[in-house]
């Protein structure tokens, strides 16, 4: 099953080396991992999203608070969450499609972020599953470049990740 | 007070109580030993390869339960340093290392010997630092000390760059007294609903086994163990990591348990109900085949790192916590129970166990006219009266040591089991002798391992450390070419060194006592006269029986009842003596 799990780390030079080394040394995958500092500039939020059935999630879990520092974690799937990608498309566009992708990208509620003679960039955030549909919807011939950031997520309700 | 960052390492140390520190100089670490040499409170043991520092300080910390402290130099000082480190991860000892780096302007730039030293440990670490700031060093140390000795043990390493021990920069000193870490709050105690859940399985086992560990050890927990297993009456298994936790003579001891445990501890797993798993972690070398592994037990897991339970089998109730502590809660809550165990299930269970126990699976041939390795230790077990330290390097000697040497007390067995290291036995030796200098200390090695680290036999004459080597010499890699045996037909692809050098002349050369023999009746006497030099470091070359295997043996991949026994009086083959 995929999980999310989002991590409070130590900003410390080699903090995402440890979270990256430790998924290498044991043979667990990544999928994606996102780090930003956040309002506390001694802390980062990384947020990643792995694949396990629950045996293994649950040791990706336990070695990930052991390492001295992270400081704190949930894995999402455990409640109820929202989640978050930003992607942004760089599209061939020609006299005859420019209306075509305009519609799509309305229909994505994407914006059109750049324009040029033979291109628009279009901006899109949702769950992974929709911007996955907007590239699936698009003629794969026009796409120039894919941009994702990789997913984050925030539970709902009153519960959340501080110290 | 002011100090430079080389006198505020040296004075940290101090302030930590360190009394030996083994190491090795070179260019990143001269300032370092420029302040080493103005005191004598910290004492630097030379060693003569940065590997045997790390085994000597392992061998320190294993025996007194203290923190071992090693000093090297930046580059090959730091790597030679690696294989030290990853044996200390895996057996979770206690260790501080402290690299030399390059200044740190020129980190990154392929300065003569860097190495990436953070990185190239972070797998075989507990945690590592990389001073960036002379008034931050004694905080890191402190910080340092306590990671590698608080929760699971293990090795901390700290990286100081040059600039950073710069004689000419001096800042404030004051050694933290107490350090908190945010991110690091290792549990104590257990909780107390899944005490009581453990503690009502407990009382209703008919099968029980107690099986502990090393962590009884680690955690200075071995009269508690004692305690428990007594007010139980149930039968204790030790792994290789926890010989010597609980007394190897007492009658509750059926011996260690996994690929080369006895037969009464394999099959007592195997059938059992009800294991309490005590500061264990269920290593391969333990469970065998894990679809297989004990079918009818509920398992219950004491550790205090988390992810030691249900890591490789799923437990029914897993404790985090110390193994102390929460046996202290388990036996309270035991003896205001009104429960008791069954009187009459132990009783038949006992009696089952004393019918595996009958099988004496660790007989061997006594009659052979070559030196039986196994008659060796046990000699060496008499001699010593049982209450010598020994460490060991890795091979079938290692198992001999453990199956035929009875530890009665906890930090006596002193070898690598998790990494399996070859040549941490003599270091290890050097390391234990200088702490308790009382003290026999045999190290039991074989003639592959001994290799490995020989060098320091002159590190054990520089420092007045006299310890015995018993060289249980099969002129094989005896457990590689075991191994062949079994799996392989008998091809014994290079497990034999076709040359293998004079130990007596090698020995004498380091400044020390060889002495070699090939004949059952002379093994009493030489080791006799071993232990009657009591200054002297004595190699004792044993030419033993060749061919000899270590059994009982699970094959790799195997259930714990199945398996491999010594034939009727054991098959030896004849030794052709040198
Ligand atoms: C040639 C060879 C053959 C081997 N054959 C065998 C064999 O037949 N049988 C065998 O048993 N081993 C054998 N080993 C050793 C094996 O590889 C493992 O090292 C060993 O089984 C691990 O022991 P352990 O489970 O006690 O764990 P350790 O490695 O000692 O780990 C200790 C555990 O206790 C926990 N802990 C630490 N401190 C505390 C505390 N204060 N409170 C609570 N928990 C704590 C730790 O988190 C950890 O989970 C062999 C090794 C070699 C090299
Ligand atoms: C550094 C290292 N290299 C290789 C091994 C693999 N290995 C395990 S036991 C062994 C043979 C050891 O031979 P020896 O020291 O003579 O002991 P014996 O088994 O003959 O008693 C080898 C090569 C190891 N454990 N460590
Ligand atoms: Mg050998």
């Amino acid at each position: 099953m995929r999980h999310i799990i989002s991590i409070l780390i130590e900003n410390e030079s080699g903090a995402l080396s440890r979270v990256a080394g430790l998924f290498s040394a044991r043979g667990y995958n990544i999928e994606s991992l996102t780090v930003a500092p956040t309002e506390d500039p001694s802390l980062s939020r990384m947020t990643l999203v792995t694949r396990g059935n629950d045996d293994i999630i649950e040791q990706i879990t336990k070695q990930l608070n052991k390492l001295i520092d992270v400081v704190k974690l949930i894995d999402l799937a455990d409640s109820v969450h929202i989640e978050r990608e930003l992607m942004m498309v760089k599209i061939r566009a020609t006299e005859q499609t420019r209306e075509e992708i305009r519609s799509l990208a309305d229909i994505f509620r994407g914006k059109i972020i750049d324009v040029t003679p033979t291109t628009y960039i279009v901006e899109m955030t949702g769950p992974s599953s929709k911007l996955d549909a907007f590239i699936a919807a698009i003629d794969g011939d026009t796409i120039i470049e894919v941009v994702r950031s990789g997913p984050t997520g925030i539970s709902r309700g009153e519960k959340g990740l501080h110290l | 007070m002011e100090l430079n960052g080389a006198q505020i390492v040296i004075q940290s140390l101090k302030d930590e109580g360190v009394e030996y520190i083994f190491g090795y100089p070179g260019g990143a670490v001269l300032h370092l030993y420029d302040a080493l040499f103005q005191q004598e409170d910290v004492k630097h043991i030379l060693v003569r390869h940065e590997q045997g520092a790390t085994h000597a300080a392992d061998g320190y910390a294993r025996a007194t339960g203290k923190p071992g402290v090693v000093l090297v130099t930046s580059g090959p000082g730091a790597t030679n340093a690696i294989t030290g480190i990853a044996t200390a991860y895996m057996d979770s000892i206690p260790m501080v290392v402290i690299s030399g780096q390059v200044p740190s302007p020129v980190i990154g730039s392929d300065a003569f010997q860097e190495v990436d030293m953070v990185g190239i440990t972070r797998p075989c670490v507990k945690h590592n630092f990389l001073v960036k700031d002379v008034t931050k060093l004694a905080e890191t140390i402190k910080k340092a000390f306590y990671v590698a000795t608080t929760g699971r043990p293990g090795p901390v390493v700290v990286d100081i760059p040059k600039d950073i021990t710069d004689p000419k920069i001096k800042v404030p000193y004051k050694y933290p007294k107490k350090v908190s870490i945010r991110s690091y709050n290792p549990a104590v105690t257990g909780h107390k609903g899944q005490i009581k859940k453990a503690v009502d399985l407990l009382l209703t086992a008919q099968k029980p086994i107690i099986y502990s560990g090393g962590g009884v050890i680690l955690g200075e927990a071995s009269k508690e163990l004692v305690e428990f297993s007594q007010l139980l009456g149930f039968p204790v298994t030790n792994t290789l990591m926890g010989l010597g936790a609980y007394p190897a003579t007492d009658k509750q001891f059926v011996g260690m348990l996994g690929m080369h445990g006895t037969y009464e501890a394999n099959m007592a797993m195997h059938d059992s109900d009800v294991i309490i798993a005590i500061g264990a972690r269920f290593d391969d070398r333990v469970t065998g085949k894990l679809d297989q592994f004990c079918p009818h037990a509920q398992i219950i897991h004491i550790d205090v790192d988390p992810a030691s339970i249900s890591k490789t089998v799923k437990v029914t109730v897993p404790i985090v916590g110390e193994v102390k502590p929460v046996l202290e809660q388990m036996m309270e809550m035991l003896r205001e129970s009104k429960k008791k165990p069954s009187k009459k299930a132990l009783e038949s269970w006992w009696k089952q166990i004393e019918q595996w126990r009958a099988i004496k699976c660790m007989e061997y041939d006594r009659n052979s006219p070559l030196i039986k390795p196994q008659y060796v230790i046990e000699q060496l077990y008499e001699v010593t009266k049982g209450e010598a330290y020994i460490t060991s390097d890795v091979g079938q000697h290692q198992m001999w040591a453990a199956q035929y040497y009875p530890f009665d007390k906890p930090r006596h067995w002193i070898n690598s089991g998790g990494l399996g290291t070859m040549g941490f036995g003599l270091p290890a030796a050097i390391g234990v002798k200088l702490a308790f200098p009382e003290s026999e200390v045999a190290c039991v090695t074989g003639d592959g391992s001994i290799q490995m680290c020989i060098q320091e036999l002159s590190t054990a004459l520089q420092y007045n450390a006299p310890v015995k080597i018993i060289n249980l010499n099969n002129s094989y890699l005896g457990m590689v070419r075991q191994w062949q045996e079994f799996t392989y037909e008998s091809r014994y692809s290079h497990s034999y060194m076709d040359t293998i050098p004079d130990f007596v002349k090698l020995t004498e050369a380091y400044g020390h006592v060889g002495i070699r023999i090939s004949k059952p009746e002379e093994v009493r006497p030489a080791l006799e006269e071993a232990f009657a030099m009591k200054e002297r470091t004595v190699f004792l070359d044993i030419l033993t029986d060749r061919t000899e295997n270590v059994y009982p043996m699970i094959e790799a991949g195997k259930a714990h009842n199945d398996m491999k026994l010594r034939v009727a009086n054991g098959t030896s083959t004849d030794r052709e003596l040198a």
